[in-house]
């Protein structure tokens, strides 16, 4: 079975290809990129003015099964992941029960395969029941399938157990992920703290909530030697400790999230609980630093912190309504309306955020084109215009703070090793 | 003539421009002498519904509301409820129905959660009155104030303001700030570092007045032609944000010593209920210079002027 994908430009910044050219594949694997390629017996995608890339890798969703299925299950999940362009993305372990030990990793890889969509990569708990005490079995888990470790959302407070937790993991190979948050200093915090949250009397979090625990977790990487990845980092402060940490030579990577490169504390303005998550929406100051850290690589991926509620659990007071946005279907449009066709960033930097440099960061296979992998591709028209309609979603959830903003750039089809699981 | 004053609700004093902040005191004035009179009704709004939904603990202005809302010859009807609507189970659409259901013309909400009168807004036809929501606004309250003081001082314009105590937690704070400032006051802020939430004085924005943070609570009082003090909660203390209900007193607290300080013919607000020996002395409380009294007399005539304002702004 060949696919000739024709005439599309490849952008490719992991093998650093950035032309027009054709894409061969065949029997799932990419078989040569090229111009001219024989056509003979192959099917013909006609790319012509479209972006061929990589398929996009997303380090950061919640699927929210087992335990919560009515928010999302792993194949409604896998399906938002497709329809916005990723063919892998990395499951959070806040799952009820928590993916603490290697019978729910092997459960959620197994609902992965049914759905046959995304690839989905279970991420485990570094503690048990992300209770922040006791390691979680990490070598068990990765051998059933898990690539990294966190306690996302109810980060580790204890430091000791955290330094645990790195060497820990780096005997077994596994990343650390933390959700970098202090938990006292952000107590009952519902949005960021600053003019906007002076403002609208709500209860702010200091962007120093999240910056020490940024130091800690690079002062503890120092000590144990571990491989660590700041989630969605959202303050000037963490880019800059990020940023040190990096020219110091450290194995420090970071993520940020469309919505913190969107948008602002000043969109909490009207209490529409779709712009309450956390980390929260910060400053403008902020936003700017995290573009600068963008353009400058600091930040190694983009990554949607996809967080599925069911409407009736965001329609609550602001104060009251769960933390968390969607963000697989929105994502791409999302960044390329905010950071390219603003002039801010370059396409290829983008692509090289959702494919290559995530890739790296966990150890993930794909995340390029090279010749003799699975072929997973994101095809996608960079200029296409569209409006975010909550209905149409995917996703079982519809609580996105873009809806109704219109975007340029979509997603028009999406291979997994070489088999079509959209196309638009 | 009076500027057109058409809106469907009161969610804040932010919202507001200047005239239309002086439209409603302007209409105070002609509903104040209601309640003077030996008949205190007049059938202004007759046949219409307003529902008083709090959902926080409030005797004083859940009163205050009822009475006005009397004195017009609206039926009035209380809904208390001691816990907000999310350990009910109910979603503020629900709420929101259920409320809409009963055809009220106006809602008067309280709501520890600030935000609640915005969002429901959007929700029902009826206007909606905020009495108060979380750390936001109190917008009636405001006005209270404000009429208050222009009661005594004649006008607002160039008034040097303190507000003392506990801003961060504070409502009325935010709602009196922007009010004053929007009129041309020069208001200064002192409580402890503590209770002082970060960039308030970013809150004025490019209004007429001015905003200033002091450094300690003698510096705001020097010179105020007003001098408005805030309660404090013993809670706070639990939580770390000052040592004592004595060294706070001591501290931050109104005496005449410190009122000596102001202006000679400085005025004293409080917005109730007051903790004697707290925040404010008994003394103060029942000076000649304290019109927490006159507060409360008037915020019958702003609520009353506010009911008309909104559930006639088709008919005036």
């Amino acid at each position: 079975m060949k696919l000739l994908i024709a005439g599309g430009r490849i952008i490719d910044p992991g093998q650093g290809i950035d032309k027009v050219a054709d894409l061969l594949i065949q029997d799932g694997r990419v078989s040569a990129i090229g111009s001219g390629l024989s056509t003979s017996d192959a099917e013909i995608f006609e790319a012509r003015g479209l972006i061929i890339s990589p398929g996009f890798i997303d380090l950061h969703v919640h699927l929210r099964e087992p335990g919560e299925e009515y928010k999302e299950t792993i194949r409604s999940g896998a399906a938002a992941a497709v329809a916005g362009g990723f063919t892998s993305i990395c499951a959070m372990p806040n799952t009820d029960p928590v993916n603490d030990n290697a019978s729910v990793t092997r459960f959620i890889v197994d609902k992965a395969r049914e759905a046959a969509l995304a690839r989905v990569y279970p991420i485990g708990a570094i503690t048990r029941g992300s209770a922040g005490v006791e390691l979680a079995e990490m070598a068990e888990m990765k051998e059933a399938g898990a690539v990294a470790v966190s306690d996302d959302g109810r980060p580790v407070m204890n430091s000791q157990v955290m330094r645990h937790a790195m060497e820990y993991a780096r005997d077994h190979g596994l990343v650390v992920v933390d959700h970098c948050q202090d938990l006292d200093l952000a107590a009952g915090g519902a949005m960021h703290e600053g003019r906007y949250s002076t403002l609208l009397g709500l209860k702010g979090m200091n962007g120093a909530a999240e910056e020490t625990q940024v130091a800690r977790d690079i002062m503890l990487a120092g000590v144990t030697g571990a491989r660590v990845h700041i989630a969605h980092i959202s303050t000037a402060g963490s880019v800059e400790l990020v940023r040190r940490a990096k020219q110091e030579g450290m194995s420090v990577t970071c993520e940020v999230t469309p919505h913190h490169l969107a948008l602002t504390d000043a969109a909490v303005e009207g209490f529409d609980t779709n712009t309450k998550m956390s980390p929260p929406l910060r400053s403008e100051e902020d936003r700017a630093a995290l573009i600068e850290g963008v353009r400058d690589g600091t930040i190694d991926a983009i990554a949607t912190d996809h967080a599925p509620h069911h409407m009736d659990e965001k329609m609550l007071e602001y104060d009251h309504a769960p933390f968390g946005v969607v963000g697989l279907e929105t994502a791409l449009g999302v960044v390329l309306t905010t950071l390219y066709h603003s002039g801010l960033v370059e396409l290829s930097r983008i692509v090289e955020m959702l494919t290559a440099r995530p890739a790296r960061a966990f150890s993930l296979p794909g995340g390029n084109l090279s010749v003799g992998s699975d072929a997973d591709v994101t095809i996608f028209d960079p200029s296409l215009e569209w409006t975010v309609d909550p209905r149409q979603f995917k996703s079982k959830s519809r609580n996105t703070p873009f809806a109704g903003w219109p975007l340029r750039g979509a997603v028009v089809a999406t291979f997994v090793a070489g088999r079509a699981v959209l196309r638009q | 003539m009076k500027v057109a004053f058409n809106r469907k609700d009161l969610l804040s004093i932010r919202e507001l421009a200047a005239e239309e902040i002086l439209t409603i005191l302007d209409t105070v004035e002609s509903f104040k002498q209601i309640s003077t009179r030996d008949i205190k009704k007049v059938p202004t709004l007759r046949g219409k519904t307003v529902i008083n939904l709090f959902f926080e603990a409030s005797t004083r202005t859940r009163t205050s509301f009822e009475i006005a809302a009397k004195r017009m010859s609206a039926d009035s009807i209380n809904i208390s409820a001691s816990n907000s609507s999310v350990s009910k189970g109910e979603t503020l659409i629900d709420t929101a129905r259920n409320l809409e259901a009963m055809a009220p013309d106006a809602i008067v909400i309280r709501h520890p959660s600030a935000g609640v009168p915005q969002q429901l807004s959007g929700m029902v036809g009826a206007s909606i009155i905020n009495a108060g929501d979380g750390a936001h606004e109190h917008p009636t309250q405001a006005l209270l104030d404000a009429y208050t003081i222009r009661e005594r001082k004649g006008s607002l314009d160039g008034l040097q303001v303190a507000i003392i105590g506990d801003i961060s937690h504070s409502r009325v704070a935010r709602s009196n700030t922007h009010l004053l400032t929007k009129l041309g006051c020069h208001v200064r802020i002192a409580g402890p570092r503590t209770l002082i939430p970060p960039d308030y004085e970013k809150l004025a924005g490019d209004s007429e007045g001015s905003l200033t943070v002091c450094d300690h609570i003698d510096d705001a009082i020097s010179g105020s032609d007003v001098v408005m003090m805030l309660r404090i909660q013993r809670e706070r203390m639990n939580e770390a944000f000052f040592p004592s209900i004595k060294e706070y007193s001591i501290q931050y607290g109104l005496t005449l010593k410190r009122l000596a300080l102001a202006a000679p013919d400085c005025i004293v607000l409080h917005p109730g209920p007051v903790n004697r020996g707290v925040e404010i002395s008994s003394e103060v409380v029942d000076s000649s210079r304290s019109l927490i009294l006159d507060q409360v007399a008037n915020g019958v005539a702003v609520r009353m002027a506010i009911l008309f304002l909104l559930v006639e702004r088709n008919v005036a």
